[in-house]
């Protein structure tokens, strides 16, 4: 409450500031102006029924819930014929099945030249966080037709994904609140870009190439 | 006389649904009723002594000329992987619109452009909606840039699964004229907020790819592309609007773009968390590996292809850099012992792909030729052993270590890890 009068107190601030410095012909304000006046403003529907990618924090997840023991049947039907009963067939994408250490080479045994060896990754021993996987599913899953499970769905499909995964019990409730709380077993595994990593520029290199943008 | 190469859609069902949907416009039946009457009748002798055929309304090449891109890998469904650019076909620095990789995971959508919006929301003072008319209304501009797959090459870790042609090792990359709108441009239109510090960008195909993109490169360089080489980009390509990425692994080059949210952190979506993150020999795995680096690659002599004797060649290729520049390209004819400069042709233009060319005389002996890449940062090329070295052989994306390829006695050229 008390924050939510805060923002308000400085939005009104903020625009009353504005108007000065507009009334004024300040140029901050001058600049803050479309140029070109193209295109108009969207609707909240327009919105709302594109803006579904979740990030970590798990901001714009939908109401909802669900268990691995209500996502192992939908999982049955929707998906295990691309990725096995427990997302252990790496035929598609490889989701779940023995934990192997990220340090050894453990490498897809097919001899193929257009993907090459992969290191066999799942969403156990690889994934950052529980809302790439959600937020995955819902807009482009299943492949025959994305964007097609509820989100009460998705919610347990998600659920019986990390259960295969030993990350969570079979009863436990994945909803907006519980879902982005779940640290993955992976989360601190990854790094910042590190190139130039070899040669003579990898000695010199003082910034990061987006940095220095 | 070799038969017409037909575009063919690799099964009936695929064919017939792409046929329901599209419909077929009177120029393409026609045209498409021309090629075919064409089929198996060979040319004349003299065709000085016959009357052409009639002119089209949309051009088609010779059909005479063959070079096709290649869909691997061939288990998945052709709705899934890459259409890898035949490089060894390619002349100059343009790649043909209609040879341009693609990288689909959900096949290729069908976009009305009269329908097509852009949505730009999230942290700014005026979210905008935009159609494609509107979007060409606003100050436009054209550049030539190479795209890569950050997987191109993925084949060439390993001696085992090494590619048999430049089209699958290479292929990935290709090069356009890009034409379309400052993304700056919009991001001011629309008034994007101070701390935003990310933008993410969404396309609206089955997938869905989304990309975060850090503001500074956004403000930058990057372009909202609706025209390919003069004309819309194809629809593998993005058809209507794309966002095109100045030396940036391909998969940020967000196609059918629908949407742009401004935010302040990254999203962590599919295809920057699990994909595109590379597991070095600590266990951890690099993230946010934008830049494409210096790379180049004989095209021709290359794999699967046989040199008819001993003589005059010219040996070619391209080269190309994600941090500006190509500098420099040699070209060594002795397994990487001595190099010499190859000749660019001019113009060299940042971010595109550069051809270079030197004559050779080959004495029918074995051997091995390879080309290194130096950018304007002094960036060299390294071999595969220098990567391997820092990155071990699980890191799959951003191979760019130098190629090598083997002229045997007979003629044939090979793909070889030395």
């Amino acid at each position: 409450m008390a924050a939510s009068t805060m923002s308000t107190y400085r939005l009104r601030l903020v625009t009353a500031l504005g108007m000065l410095l507009a009334a004024a012909g300040a140029s901050p304000v001058a600049a803050q102006m479309p140029t070109y006046g193209v295109g108009r403003a969207p609707t909240a529907e327009e919105v709302k029924d594109w803006d579904l990618t979740i990030p970590p924090d798990g901001r714009g997840l939908p109401p909802g819930s669900g268990t691995a023991a209500l996502g192992k049947p939908i999982f049955a039907e929707r998906c295990a014929s691309c990725h096995g009963d427990k997302g252990e067939d790496p035929k598609y994408r490889l989701l779940a099945g023995r934990p192997r250490p990220l340090t050894a080479a453990h490498v897809s045994e097919s001899v193929d030249w257009v993907l090459g060896g992969q290191p066999l990754l799942t969403i156990g021993s690889y994934w950052q966080y529980a809302t790439t996987l959600w937020s995955y599913i819902r807009r482009s899953q299943p492949f025959d037709a994305p964007g097609s499970l509820t989100a009460d769905q998705v919610y347990a499909v998600t659920a019986y994904l990390l259960h295969v995964n030993g990350i969570i019990g079979e009863q436990d409730v994945l909803d907006a609140r519980s879902l982005p709380q779940i640290r993955m077993p992976n989360r601190d595994g990854f790094v910042p870009d590190a190139r130039p990593d070899v040669g003579k520029a990898a000695k010199a290199r003082p910034r990061s190439p987006e940095k220095a943008q | 006389m070799n038969p017409v190469p037909a575009p063919e859609p690799s099964s009936p069902k695929v064919a017939r649904r792409r046929f329901l949907k599209g419909g077929v416009a009177l120029g393409a039946a026609l045209a498409a009723g021309a090629a075919q009457s064409a089929v198996g009748q060979p040319a004349s002798d003299d065709p000085s002594r016959v009357v052409g055929s009639p002119m089209l309304p949309y051009g088609n090449r010779s059909r005479f000329e063959e070079g096709l891109r290649q869909k691997g890998p061939p288990q998945l469904p052709d709705e899934w992987g890459g259409n890898f650019t035949p490089l060894d076909e390619t002349l100059g620095i343009i790649t043909p619109s209609a040879l341009h990789y693609e990288v689909c995971r959900g096949g290729v959508p069908e976009i009305d452009p009269r329908k097509h919006r852009l949505l730009i929301h999230g942290m700014v003072d005026r979210p905008l909606i935009l159609t494609m008319d509107e979007i060409k209304r606003l100050p436009s501009t054209s550049r030539i840039l190479f795209l890569e797959c950050s997987g191109n090459s993925r084949s060439e870790w390993r001696a085992p699964q090494a590619a048999p042609s430049v089209q699958f090792t290479h292929g990935c990359t290709s090069c356009s004229e890009w034409t379309g709108v400052a993304l700056s441009l919009l991001l001011r239109e629309a008034g994007a907020h101070k701390g935003a510090t990310w933008i993410v960008a969404e396309g609206g195909d089955a997938t869905g790819n989304e990309r975060s993109i850090p503001m500074a490169k956004a403000m930058d360089d990057v372009l909202v592309a609706y025209g390919q080489n003069g004309e819309a980009p194809r629809p593998g390509n993005g058809y209507p609007l794309r966002l095109i990425v100045p030396g940036w692994e391909g998969n940020v080059n967000v196609k059918w773009l629908r949407r742009i949210k401004v935010v302040d952190k990254p999203y962590m979506t599919r295809m920057e968390s699990p994909d595109h993150t590379s597991l070095m020999p600590d266990g951890k795995a690099r993230q946010f590996m934008f830049v494409m680096e210096a790379k180049s690659v004989i095209t021709f002599p290359s794999g699967g292809q046989r040199l008819p004797g001993p003589g005059f060649h010219e040996i070619r290729g391209l080269a190309w850099s994600g941090r500006g520049l190509v500098r420099r390209v040699e070209v060594s004819k002795d397994a990487g012992k001595t190099w010499q400069n190859a000749k660019l042709q001019e113009p060299v233009l940042r971010f595109a792909h550069t051809r270079f060319r030197l004559d050779w005389r080959w004495d029918g002996r074995p051997v091995i030729l390879q080309s290194r890449c130096i950018d304007e940062t002094g960036y060299v090329q390294p071999t595969l052993a220098e990567l391997a070295k820092v990155r071990g052989l699980n890191s799959v994306y951003h191979n760019n270590a130098i190629q090598s390829w083997k002229v045997a006695a007979d003629g044939s050229v090979h793909n070889v890890h030395i």
